[in-house]
């Protein structure tokens, strides 16, 4: 055995050690508790149906009351704390109601897996750490994919080719589709089969013709987008005035306010002229430029401190919550929320 | 023709895209190219999805190293996707209960949310609570006040750690009232709101207009480069 795998075992060994003595102590390790809730709707009858579908393509169906239909029920699961769990079985020994749920309760601790297989990549690479990575590559691309699917495939592309389909297994409510939008959905389909392509070993440049409608749209989207809302925009908002009169409820002016308001609008100003004049390569920057390019790169690397020590901040609060959850949910050892009664 | 037709496909889906900004009667035009340009791109990532099973299956089918790690990544996408496509545990809406998928995958107690709470929360937030470490040893690695642009760098990245948290207020907070303003708390503000939104602005309004000159670029036919084949 390598010396590294033997530094894992003793890790590993240390660390079951103390969880199962942690298991052992007060109130145990982490568990989830659900509490039952009935749920029982009737089915509209087929005159219900028809007229939910007719009465869809304008509104939105109202919640089916009627009596005639056969009813449906189903239990649903809501996730309580442990102390209401433990005020249940005090009043109820025998009580179905709140119970342990295995499966999210087994979520909790893979989630804890999970959580130290990534940390673990702190002292060297490892098989843990791997097989986390894979699973994020794996899940993230399936969960976008369903979300891209059910979210805007759905109701989009499927609600307007077949609306008959989606409308009995989806969505009730769906509006009818115009003609136009029957079509423009039609080439949709055509230009996503086209994108697909690309997987087939021939004929790969059919793909180029959705590609080139997914980069002319954008560019069309971009131009407009960012010219409005960052050059137009935040120009404007940097016309400020240089001398600012701050008043107090009175109406006296306040001067000390008012001297700095104006020295943070002339900093501003000053600022994003210089900033600009840095980013403007047409001209060398010797002299006045020079001297503006120079004072810009200073503004820049504040900016770029202030987004250094934001980025670092979000990070740590992340650590923060990852390291909140292995000793609150997971291990019982604090409880901020009093939730166990701690 | 392979080069020729997509040009003008960017071409005309650009322009109409612009145009229905300005002209209200091609306000439909635009609408109904937004929803095919959604459309393409939610498909894009079946084709996404598609690319990485066919790496993951050439590199399991010549037995890489890591292939097993290749079966990790197959195995979670195909039961992942199964689930979330098909709705496993998801009860209908009660409002249409005749409707078998009208109930959201998001719903508490379906396999989807168990997926999402128990599996890509905990591994994305971790691979990113991971970076505070990778950032901090680079930075002190990388990090020498060697100049009056470094020194400000750090400065300014030291203020802003402190000014937001409690650490601040312990370290300034006894400055007096007329010195409010250099406690760090406020310091830190001062310096989002001045010389932060000035710089940030600067940045902006240079993307943006790095932003229409490449789009005029690709819409004027001027840059072809995206249609690859190495002719510009």
């Amino acid at each position: 055995m390598t010396r590294q795998g033997k530094t894992w075992l003793v890790i590993g060994a240390v660390f079951v050690t103390l969880l199962v003595v942690r298991g052992m102590i007060g109130q145990g390790l982490g568990r989830v508790y659900v509490k039952r809730t009935d749920v029982t709707v009737n089915m509209p009858d087929a005159v219900d149906m028809n007229t939910a579908a007719a009465s869809s393509s304008t509104t939105t169906v109202a919640p089916t009351t009627s009596s005639n239909g056969k009813p449906l029920s189903w239990q649903e699961w809501k996730q309580v704390a442990p102390l209401a769990f433990a005020a249940a079985q005090k009043a109820n020994p025998a009580q179905t109601e709140i119970t342990l749920s295995w499966p999210r309760t087994i979520g909790l601790w893979l989630a804890a897996f999970f959580t130290l297989a990534i940390f673990s990549f702190l002292y060297a690479d490892n098989s843990f750490y791997k097989i986390a990575e894979s699973l994020v590559v794996g899940v993230s691309a399936a969960y976008w994919g369903v979300i891209g699917f059910w979210d805007t495939l759905v109701p989009k592309m499927f609600g307007a080719l077949t609306p008959g389909l989606v409308k009995s297994m989806v969505q009730p409510s769906l509006v009818s589709p115009e003609p136009l939008q029957q079509i423009s959905m039609a080439l949709a389909l055509i230009l996503s089969v086209m994108m697909l392509w690309r997987l087939l070993p021939r004929g790969g440049w059919i793909s180029a013709w959705p590609l080139a409608f997914i980069v002319g749209v954008t560019a069309g989207l971009k131009i407009v987008s960012h010219v409005e809302s960052d050059l137009m925009a935040q120009t404007a908002v940097t016309m400020k005035p240089l001398v600012v009169r701050v008043t107090d409820a009175s109406g006296a002016t306040n001067m000390w306010d008012s001297w700095w308001a104006s020295v943070a609008n002339v900093l501003l100003v000053v600022g994003v002229i210089c900033c600009l004049t840095y980013f403007f390569f047409s001209v060398q920057h010797k002299g006045v430029v020079g001297g503006a390019a120079r004072v810009g790169i200073w503004y820049l690397m504040i900016t770029f401190g202030a987004a250094f020590g934001f980025t670092v901040m979000g990070r740590i609060a992340l650590l923060a919550a990852r390291i909140e959850f292995l000793f609150d949910d997971w291990l019982w050892l604090i409880d901020p929320n009093h939730l166990r009664g701690l | 023709m392979k080069r020729i037709i997509p040009m003008w496909i960017a071409i005309i889906g650009g322009f109409a895209m612009m145009l229905s900004s300005f002209v209200p009667l091609a306000e439909s035009a635009g609408e109904v190219f937004a929803d095919i340009f959604n459309v393409v791109a939610a498909i894009a990532f079946v084709l996404g999805a598609g690319s990485l099973a066919k790496q993951h299956l050439e590199k399991l089918s010549r037995r890489e190293a890591g292939w097993g790690y290749s079966v990790v990544t197959l195995g979670s996408f195909i039961v992942t996707l199964f689930i979330g496509m098909f709705k496993i545990g998801v009860h209908p809406n009660p409002n249409f209960p005749q409707a078998a998928y009208s109930g959201s995958n998001d719903a508490e107690g379906s396999a989807w949310s168990w997926i999402y709470e128990y599996m890509l929360t905990p591994l994305t937030s971790t691979m990113f609570a991971l970076l505070a470490f990778f950032v901090a040893s680079a930075a002190f690695r990388a990090f020498r006040a060697k100049n009056t642009e470094a020194i400000l760098l750090l400065v300014t990245a030291f203020i802003m750690l402190l000014g937001r948290t409690f650490a601040g207020v312990v370290l300034t907070g006894w400055f007096p009232e007329w010195a409010s303003g250099l406690r760090l708390e406020n310091f830190s503000i001062y310096i989002m709101q001045v010389f932060n939104t000035a710089g940030n602005r600067a940045i902006m309004i240079g993307i943006a207009l790095g932003v229409a000159a490449t789009g005029l670029r690709i819409l004027f036919g001027i840059d072809r480069s995206w249609l690859g084949g190495g002719e510009a």
